[in-house]
């Protein structure tokens, strides 16, 4: 089977390649990257005018829910949420139910993920058994298994000694750990950014420093570990001033971000719907200080990944009292839109960065294949639109749920299609 | 004829600096929204019904036919037996649910909970609930008008109304007034009520209370803070307590109740820092010996039983208003 992509500008940072190039798929990889490639038996795909070709984008942090709770979200209808935001490869967390802390759970997932057919799955297994912080999971054997890093996400890798233990082990794997950054004891129960508005509605609060504690932790031991560590979800700018001071001086450490922490601020839990919960989320939404120093660390390197955090809950878990409602917004659908209309359009990244955000760093830093299109790599591939006029609308998502706090927003920026292993897996409507 | 007001929209409103006639909206989910005018119109109301509470046969025919359901998540004598006398005195037809919120965890959400009584049209809803903003949750879904009686740490609007027609009462106006507001200001309910209101009618505001019990960015509050008690009751026209619940050194917030009573109790030595003619207040249930000696809350400056017997008026001033009447109150009088 062969496809020529053919047309548009191809972005490909790693490469160092930007400009009219066709790219010819054959049997799942790129066969040839070139001028006005001839198509031969190839079938064509024509990308449309003013659109561009780039490596197929990966989400490094999203949450599949199945097996266990396919009332959210299941492998199928998750990766089908992720083609429609050109996400060829995502990577799932391990909080589902059971807990993904063992080989046969991983294995489950990459054959639900096979028979779905459409966005790459990599496992993300879990550091402890059941997370529950006590007991080291068999990295090994879920390493063999597929999994490509580890996390205890939802909750932090619970203490220190774990913490190093887990960064030795999963070094020798050559797997990075990913942990979600939260001092348990000063989240307490809250269930927003302490501030003026939380303390406004009477909704408890998390500080920013209850995550750059734990980032802080993470980086003295990535330093005395020699190990790489991934930070989830960044959302403080002092967990961002942890983060440059670590790299500053050699430490293996890496972060992504979530659309919705450059892009939302505290603000939201006020208008324009009071204690609306589809802005409820772990990390909080933080105070425009925060939403502005995401922004900075997007723009000049020190933040490596946009990654969505897609956290489906179905809309009967959601449509109750703010403190009791789970955390967690869906994002893989939104979040192309959002970082063409708030990082490219306003000027704040090249298209460049927003590749090397959205998928070379992603594949780089779980080490997986892709970021990339040269000869002989996986043959993914996303069209983007950058002035596809997208307006969001949740009861539209492809995700099995609804809750996105962007439903009826206007963005200029879209997804064309998502093309894996050389199959048109997504192709916008229009 | 239907008793339902939810075609009532805020489009029939009066221009804000208007005297107020009706409430723009037909639930009272906090004092927050409220205009100075609206405040003063409840104020003015809860006089005329005030002195209902005052006749030999203690009621009116205003809410006859309407049904209202209390519905209260969380314990409370107070509050609630005093919408009960309210609705009463006002003819309402009345029931109260008190339901411990575990029961509700157990099965039904609150949704479906309002949802099943509405079923049975009530007019209003009168809800306590533990969960900051759950009146709001309802107000945006059911038909009922809700009027909040509290949620969790967020506002207690008809506690400000009847704190503000006391010392209307005593003091003639609330403007310029200093007023000193003690204790637990980080969990308090009626904290923000009383802020949003204080302020809205031109009150100098000032809060007090040991630092681990601020809410944060108190600065953003526009209020003056400090955790001297001295500072705060020095030359006040009104001093309001709120209570220190026991169980508060488990959060470490306070180390001991000895201590705090130690550095923040209104002792009678603290109080006479404040103005001659000084009201203490308090919006129970009292701790004796940890906010506020015995001394002082019996005293001769506290209005605390006042308060309580205000409390009846003023709930009956926002449910007469709420049910679509206007100012008039020749069916009152």
């Amino acid at each position: 089977m062969k496809l020529l992509v053919k047309g548009g500008r191809l972005i490909d940072p790693a490469a160092g390649r930007d400009g009219a190039f066709d790219v010819l798929i054959e049997d799942g990889r790129v066969a040839k990257v070139g001028r006005d490639l001839p198509a031969n038996d190839a079938a064509i795909f024509e990308v449309p005018r003013g659109a561009l070709v780039v490596p197929g984008l990966i989400d490094m942090h999203v949450h599949l829910r199945e097996p266990g709770q396919e009332h959210k979200e299941t492998i199928a209808t998750g990766t089908a949420s992720a083609v429609a935001g050109g996400f060829t490869a995502v990577a799932c967390m391990p909080n589902t139910d059971p807990i993904n802390d063992h080989a046969g759970i991983t294995q489950f997932i990459l054959k639900k993920a096979a028979e779905a057919g459409l966005a790459r799955v990599y496992p993300i297994g879990a550091v402890s058994l059941g997370s529950r912080g006590e007991q080291l999971a068999e990295l090994g054997e879920q390493r063999t298994a597929g999994c490509v890093a580890f996390s205890d996400d939802g909750r932090p890798v619970a203490t220190a000694l774990l913490m190093r233990r887990a960064l030795e082990y999963a070094g020798m794997l050559k797997a990075v750990i990913i942990d979600h950054c939260e001092d348990p004891s000063l989240k307490g129960d809250g269930v927003a950014h302490e501030g003026y508005r939380a303390a406004a509605l009477g909704l408890r609060g998390i500080p920013g420093a209850a995550e750059s504690l734990m980032v802080e932790r993470d980086i003295s031991l990535a330093e005395l570990t020699g190990a790489r560590v991934h930070v989830a979800h960044m959302s403080a700018r002092q967990s961002l001033r942890a983060v440059r001071a670590g790299k500053a001086r050699g430490v293996q450490v890496t972060c992504e971000v979530a659309p919705h922490h450059f892009t939302l601020t505290d603000d939201a839990l006020a208008e324009p719907v009071q204690y609306d919960t589809n802005v409820k989320m772990n990390p909080p939404l933080r105070e425009a200080a925060d939403r502005d120093a995401m922004l900075e660390g997007l723009a000049d390197g020190s933040i490596d990944a946009i990654a969505t955090d897609h956290a489906p809950h179905h809309a009967d878990e959601k449509m109750v009292e703010f403190d009791r409602a789970p955390f967690g917004i869906v994002g893989l659908e939104t979040a192309v839109p959002i970082v063409f209309d708030r990082l490219i359009h306003t000027g704040r990244i090249t298209l460049t960065r927003m590749i090397e955000l959205l998928s070379v760093n992603p594949a780089r830093i779980l080490g997986i294949p892709g970021g990339t299109l040269t000869e002989g790599q996986l043959g993914d591939v996303t069209i983007l639109a950058p002035d596809m006029a997208t307006t969001i609308s949740a009861g539209a998502l492809r995700s099995r749920s609804k809750n996105t706090p962007y439903d009826g927003w206007q963005f200029r920026g879209g997804v064309a299609a998502t093309i894996v292993g050389g199959r048109v897996v997504y192709q916008h409507p229009q | 004829m239907s008793t339902h007001t939810a075609d009532r929209t805020p489009d029939t409103a009066p221009a804000v600096d208007a005297p107020a006639v009706r409430l723009r909206s037909r639930h009272l989910l906090g004092i927050e929204g409220l205009t100075p005018a609206e405040i003063t119109l409840i104020l003015d109301t809860s006089e005329a019904m005030k002195e209902v509470g005052k006749r030999a046969i203690k009621k009116v025919p205003a809410l006859r036919g309407r049904t209202v359901v209390n519905l209260f998540f969380e314990p409370s004598t107070r509050t609630r037996t005093s919408f009960e006398i309210a609705e009463k005195r006002l003819s309402a037809d009345t029931l109260s649910i008190a339901t411990a919120t575990s029961s509700v965890t157990k099965g039904e959400s609150l949704l479906d909970t309002v949802r099943n009584l509405e079923a049975m049209s009530p007019d209003m809803i009168v809800m306590r609930h533990a969960s900051s903003g759950a009146p709001h949750l309802l107000a945006r879904t059911c038909h009922s008008a809700i009027i909040n009686a509290g949620d969790g740490m967020h506002e207690h609007p008809t506690q400000a109304l009847l704190d503000a027609f006391t010392i209307r009462e005593h003091k003639g106006r609330l403007a310029g007034l200093k007023i000193a507001i003690v204790g637990d200001l980080l969990h308090s309910r009626v904290l923000r009520s009383n802020l949003i209101l204080l302020k809205t009618m031109g009150a100098d505001l000032w809060v007090c209370g040991p630092a681990t019990l601020f809410p944060p960015a108190i600065e953003q509050f526009e209020v003056h803070a400090t955790t001297s008690v001295d500072e705060a009751v020095e030359g006040a026209d009104v001093v309001m307590m709120l209570r220190i619940q026991n169980e508060r050194m488990h959060g470490h917030f306070i180390p001991s109740v000895r201590e705090y009573f130690a550095l923040f109790g209104m002792t009678p030595a603290r109080l006479r820092r404040a103005s001659p003619e000084v009201i203490l207040m308090h919006p129970g249930p009292m701790n004796r010996g940890v906010e506020i000696d015995s001394e002082v809350a019996d005293g001769p400056y506290s209005v605390i039983l006042e308060q309580v017997s205000n409390g009846v008026a003023v709930r009956m001033a926002v449910l007469y208003l709420l049910a679509g009447r206007e100012a008039d109150l020749s069916e009152v009088s």
